[in-house]
């Protein structure tokens, strides 16, 4: 479970999250929507201690991420991230662009770690692919490679920072269907995204970020059927 | 005809061998002087990168090395060692000089290199476990090495060619056997054109090598 609670972040004088409180379960799928300088992307360099916070406290299984004490590489390997870049080591084929993590920083041998890592990327159907450069793939391949590679290390958690923002339309949908492929396994996941049919279709729950704050959170028939703010009904109104 | 002393004699095979010996010398030379450059100057370039405190002492410091001309350098260092009680040879001293002079050249490459990756990527790996050692060793050094690998050939071919300036302390390299050579048989232009083929000859497998790898890192 991930809690969080009163947690405000500053840049400087710029205050982006302005006192959140959120529980996600395990097995919940989340879906955070907002304009852009809500301070979404924000909240989960927070959960993962990316970024340290101004006040508040994050609690992953009871873990307080921005304790002193805290090893944030442990805890890090529960909380798997994919973000809007999609950021694949280019000096490294598929397959060690995947296995990397699992054999330095889980220590498993090297034939084991490729296992796992042929293994994930089967699993979001790269699996003819793991001799190339991510240079040779697609977009929407190699944000897929970046699922794999997060998912190899078995985190408990993903986070998803807009993870098909920097795609070509037409590359999308495969993202996304390999983000549903996650939530219908039970994946406990967080998603940051602007892909309004997803959030409505997948998620348990939605929360509509304004300005550094939660501003309404609910089911998403609720938020998307009858939303009650009037910062909700605008946001959808343009975004719809 | 016996009365004359014969001051001057031809190119003879042995002196190719000679000439060899000296290319020799200048590949030791060259070969220590890089490596413990390199060495030395990828850890301050990390630090020019990562520990931005260390600038305005490492940088003044190093622009020292860059800017003096090498062989000042050399006969400074070499005159002022005995005078603070040491003893170093020609060649200790040469290659205490020009691995400074490749540090400081290779420093400012590797801080390239270290910020070529950016903070997406490094984040990335740590968003995946890895520490910030790890990610160094793993992520951001062989891809940062993959952008600067050009740069560096330069300094290795650079350093190789200049290592002919430590002649100056009477360390018999390639360039001061082929003033040996050139003052007893008076063929300049011909043995210059061997050591300059032996320059080539040391040269070349670098380029080579550089080649090759770019060429396989390009795909």
């Amino acid at each position: 479970m991930i809690q969080i609670e009163n947690l405000h972040k500053k840049f400087g004088a710029l205050e982006v999250l302005r006192g959140i409180d959120l529980a996600v379960n395990k097995g919940e799928v989340l879906s955070i929507i907002g304009a852009s300088g809500s301070g979404k992307s924000t909240l989960l360099y927070c959960i993962n201690g990316l970024e340290p916070i101004s006040e508040g406290r994050v609690l992953v299984d009871g873990v307080d991420v921005h304790a002193r004490g805290t090893d944030l590489n442990r805890l890090r390997q529960r909380l798997g991230m994919v973000f809007q870049q999609w950021n694949s080591f280019p000096h490294l084929t598929v397959l060690e662009n995947v296995a990397l993590a699992p054999r330095i920083v889980r220590g498993l041998p090297r034939a084991k770690a490729e296992e796992v890592a042929r293994r994930q990327l089967e699993h979001v159907g790269l699996g003819d692919k793991l001799a190339q450069y991510p240079a040779a793939l697609s977009g929407g391949q190699q944000q897929r490679l970046a699922i794999a590679r997060a998912l190899a290390m078995e985190p408990e958690y993903m986070l998803f920072d807009e993870a098909t923002s920097a795609l070509d339309p037409e590359l999308v949908g495969e993202v996304l269907d390999t983000m549903r492929m996650l939530a219908a396994e039970g994946m406990t996941m967080i998603c940051v995204t602007h892909e309004m049919g997803f959030a409505r279709e997948v998620s348990d729950r939605v929360a509509f970020f304004h300005q550094g704050r939660i501003e309404e959170i609910g089911r998403p028939e609720e938020m998307f059927g009858k939303p009650r703010s009037p910062k909700l009904k605008r946001f959808l109104a343009k975004v719809l | 005809m016996s009365n004359t002393v014969t001051y001057f004699t031809g190119f003879r095979g042995a002196d190719l061998l000679f000439l060899a010996e000296a290319a020799w010398g200048t590949l030791k030379l060259s070969a220590l002087s890089i490596a413990v450059g390199t060495a030395l100057g990828v850890g301050l370039g990390w630090m020019l990168a990562e520990l931005r405190a260390t600038r305005p002492i490492l940088v003044p410091l190093l622009d020292v090395f860059r800017s003096v001309p090498l062989i000042i350098q050399l006969v400074l260092f070499f005159n002022f060692v005995p005078m603070i009680g040491l003893g170093l040879s020609p060649f200790a001293a040469g290659c205490v000089v020009l691995s400074a002079y490749a540090a400081a050249l290779v420093a400012q490459v590797a801080r390239a290199g270290i910020e070529s990756v950016g903070r997406p990527l490094r984040r990335a790996a740590r968003s995946l476990g890895m520490s910030y050692g790890q990610a160094m060793r793993h992520v951001v050094l062989p891809m940062g090495l993959r952008t600067v690998f050009p740069a560096w050939v330069g300094i290795v071919l650079g350093v190789m060619k200049d290592s002919s300036l430590v002649s100056v302390l009477g360390y018999v390299e390639l360039l001061r056997a082929s003033q040996i050579l050139i003052t007893r048989t008076q063929e300049a232009l011909f043995v210059l054109g061997v050591a300059g083929a032996f320059y080539f000859l040391l040269s070349w497998p670098v380029s080579w090598w550089a080649a090759r790898h770019e060429k396989r890192w390009q795909q």
